[in-house]
């Protein structure tokens, strides 16, 4: 397999280094990017709000254990301003510091447009289409995974965004277990995350390169799934969260569209297949009917392209045809948008979580009763430990 | 007047031009009873579901040749091979019948694994083309019905980047046996200049591998100017890259054939959207020269084959079961022409004998 992890910058010329912060880090490694308390974006503007209208705020309750009798103190009852409210704005700066990083899987047939979509949603050439010299459009024999990092940053908050794209996947005549490929990544990533925690002296902020988010492609035929679709899902839908997307929306009219999407709910739920948001992560009835309405409209419809184009004296991201231009962030168009905001604007956190809290933690329980090992036998057993500093790993020949 | 019309008046006059015979009167006959006669073609399509063949098929013809279709889920689709399903279909124009078999190919492509999912259609032209010769070579050669396949319509897809192995597979597997004309499907999801790379993608991988597709015979010399503009340009569209459908849509005030998008209405009629009309001109004006090469070039291909396989015991069990059949009836054939001429032979001992009695 291929490995090329070109390390770009965006727009700051600098790279983030590791411990860079200095600050303090919690010992199960939730660092501070993954707070709960900043999920939704109704929740993150009314505390924008409420923090600057002081003496106003509510203290939040800790869920804490259910013997222990917490008694709840409204700020009214404080007699001064005591200042907790504060500790969001420290979150803040801090979190600004440290940066976020996240890591995106896109996987689909050749041709449906994966690597324009990631370079639209990012606005930027993310994919590695941008990056590779002369890059030419042949359907490679096998499924090849290929990582490209980049540094990108928006009013000072920078983000480490590594697209991961899988070129060959689904494009053989026989195209048995060509998820193989992609599962085994998935698991080595889980894999090297374990192992950096398992270490007796481990690292500050430990590297993430596991999967947040992996968008599934699929073809705008207007039938149903087809036979890989589903194996794929099915067997991917347990270690990563996917979010399936249709590609080339507009060869579909609004009917087609409407109808094709019913068919594809109706085959997930059929086949037992959970995408992301699955119905078991939502933590409250807020978050619910949130994601309800985002399980309602999956999979989205979208169109991606890097030309823009003038419509109404605007000049807009657009296909154009001869018979009318397409307009990719037009809600009446294409679900562009809804898929933006959903990766990037609302869930993106939240992807995270729900990578780290419940992909991540399955993995490792298997691991570690697969094993049947505590923690130290495997932090020993695998590292050879000369002096009690962590050896680096050495398991990046995977890509 | 023509002198079509006046021998049809019962006007026996003397023609003008002296030493005019009169046989430049041929065609209309053979025009005349090929109207009565009908016409016969067979069409295959093969694609991956969801490609717009049913819809382009019943867009061409303006029937509905798919009433009670139920898409299958993925679960059964995996369990499937590819079927083949032939419906038959008269269309009369002005007369002239048409009698046109559609052999659709539903489950090419779905599964996960393709590997043999053009060994059924393989079969079924060369039991076509066997049926064929078996007619030709029987004893009432009168009522031959035709179910050769005379073209077949393979559709690619849009989204790829031009030929995928499955497509170039499958045509390398039949271009000696059918009419191959390639086909873009779902062209509305590309702008002009997608559509031209494409195109010449696919033309390039076409010549890269080998593959020999339909090539319409060039215009003679003869023809007229504007026929001739038309081959070349039907020549030059090569893959047709097409939108397919029966929905009626009011655009600019007229009521047209296409596909409402919130962005716009693509007219499947209208040849700068799509062509459409240059893949139905194609069929129909080549409808002739498509069967004719089915016989000239394939079927006879087919049955040196054959016969050559059909001389020595064949080396696959399933063509011996033929050999084998084919041998018997050749037998038959012989011992009933033998009694033939023994009868034939008694009658005239008989008549011999008998003098000028009753002859039989």
């Amino acid at each position: 397999m291929e490995e090329s992890d070109t390390n770009k910058t965006g727009v700051v010329g600098t790279e983030r280094e590791d411990g860079g912060t200095g600050g303090e880090q919690t010992a199960n490694m939730n660092t501070a990017n993954s707070l709960k308390e900043d999920k939704t974006p109704s929740e993150k503007e009314t505390r924008r709000e409420q923090e600057t209208e002081e003496g106003q705020t509510q203290v939040e309750v800790c869920r804490s254990v259910p013997d222990l009798q917490l008694s709840i103190i409204r700020d009214s009852d404080l007699f001064g301003y005591v200042g907790i409210e504060a500790v969001l704005e420290q979150m803040k700066l801090k979190t600004i510091k440290a940066g976020f990083e996240f890591n995106i899987m896109v996987v689909g047939q050749s041709g449906l447009g994966k690597s324009t979509l990631v370079n639209t949603l990012f606005k930027s050439k993310v994919s590695r289409k941008s990056c590779t010299a002369n890059y030419e459009e042949k359907i490679s024999k096998t499924v090849k995974l290929h990582s490209v990092t980049h540094l990108i940053e928006e009013k000072g908050v920078k983000m480490k965004l590594t697209v991961i794209d899988t070129p060959g996947f689904g494009d053989q005549i026989n195209n048995k277990n060509c998820w193989e490929p992609i599962t085994t990544y998935i698991n080595e990533q889980y894999e090297k995350y374990l192992r950096e925690e398992l270490h007796v002296n481990r690292k500050k902020r430990i590297p993430d390169t596991r999967v947040h988010c992996c968008i599934y492609f699929l073809p705008p035929t207007g039938h149903r799934l087809r036979p890989i679709d589903v194996e794929f899902m099915r067997r991917l839908g347990t270690i990563v969260s996917i979010v399936p997307v249709i590609a080339k929306a507009d060869t579909l009219t609004i009917e087609e569209r409407l109808e094709f999407k019913e068919r594809i709910r109706q085959d997930l739920a059929s086949n037992g297949i959970h995408v992301y948001p699955q119905k078991e992560y939502d933590e409250d009835p807020e978050e619910f009917i949130l994601n309800e309405r985002i399980r309602g409209n999956i999979p989205f419809a979208v169109v991606g392209t890097d030309k823009e184009h003038n419509v109404n004296g605007n000049n807009v991201l657009g296909r154009k045809t001869k018979w009318g231009i397409v307009e990719v962030e037009n809600v009446a168009h294409c679900e562009f948008v809804n898929l933006r905001d959903l990766l990037i604007r609302s869930h993106l956190q939240d992807l995270k979580d729900v990578t780290n809290n419940v992909h991540y933690e399955t993995y490792r329980v298997q691991r570690l009763n697969e094993s049947n090992m505590t923690f130290s036998e495997l932090g020993f057993s695998t590292w050879p430990l000369e002096n009690g500093t962590g050896a680096r790993c050495d398991s990046d020949s995977h890509l | 007047m023509s002198q079509a019309d006046k021998m049809k008046q019962g006007q026996f006059t003397n023609p003008e031009t002296p030493g005019y015979v009169g046989f430049a009167n041929l065609p209309n006959q053979v025009h005349r009873k090929s109207v009565k006669k009908g016409f016969e073609f067979t069409l295959m399509v093969v694609g991956e579901s969801g490609l717009g063949k049913s819809t382009l098929i019943n867009s061409l013809f303006l029937t509905d040749l798919y009433p009670e279709r139920v898409i299958p889920g993925a679960a059964e689709k995996i369990e499937r091979t590819v079927q083949i399903e032939a419906s038959t279909v008269e269309i009369e124009e002005r007369g002239v019948k048409l009698r046109l078999t559609v052999v659709d190919t539903p489950g090419y492509g779905d599964a996960i694994n393709s590997q043999d999912c053009f060994s059924t259609i393989i079969s079924y032209i060369d039991d076509q083309f066997e049926r064929y010769l078996h007619d030709e070579s029987g004893l009432n050669r009168r009522h031959i019905v035709d179910n050769r396949v005379h073209c077949c319509f393979y559709f690619i897809s849009p989204l790829g980047h031009g030929l995928k192995p499955l497509d170039v597979q499958f045509m390398k597997a039949i271009h000696n046996k059918v009419n191959v004309v390639p086909v873009i499907a779902k062209a509305d999801t590309l702008t002009l200049r997608e559509r031209e790379r494409l195109k010449r993608r696919i033309l390039d991988e076409i010549d890269e591998h080998g593959i020999k597709i339909y090539h319409l015979p060039d215009a003679e010399s003869d023809e007229d100017e504007d026929f001739k503009e038309q081959t070349r340009i039907l020549k030059a569209s090569i893959p047709f890259a097409v939108v397919g459908s029966n929905q009626q849509i009011e655009a600019k005030g007229k009521k047209v054939r296409g596909r409402l998008y919130p962005w716009g209405v693509v007219e499947v009629e209208n040849p700068e959207h799509n062509d459409f009309l240059k893949l139905r001109t194609m069929l129909i004006t080549h409808m002739q020269d498509l069967q004719e090469v089915t016989q000239d070039l394939h079927y006879e291909n087919f049955r040196s084959e054959r016969l050559k396989r059909g001389g020595r015991k064949g080396p696959e069990p399933e063509e011996m079961d033929k050999d084998m059949i084919l041998q018997e009836k050749e037998a038959e054939l012989r011992r009933m022409q033998e009694m033939i001429a023994k009868m034939q032979a008694q009658m005239q001992k008989q008549g011999d004998g008998e003098g000028d009695g009753p002859h039989v």
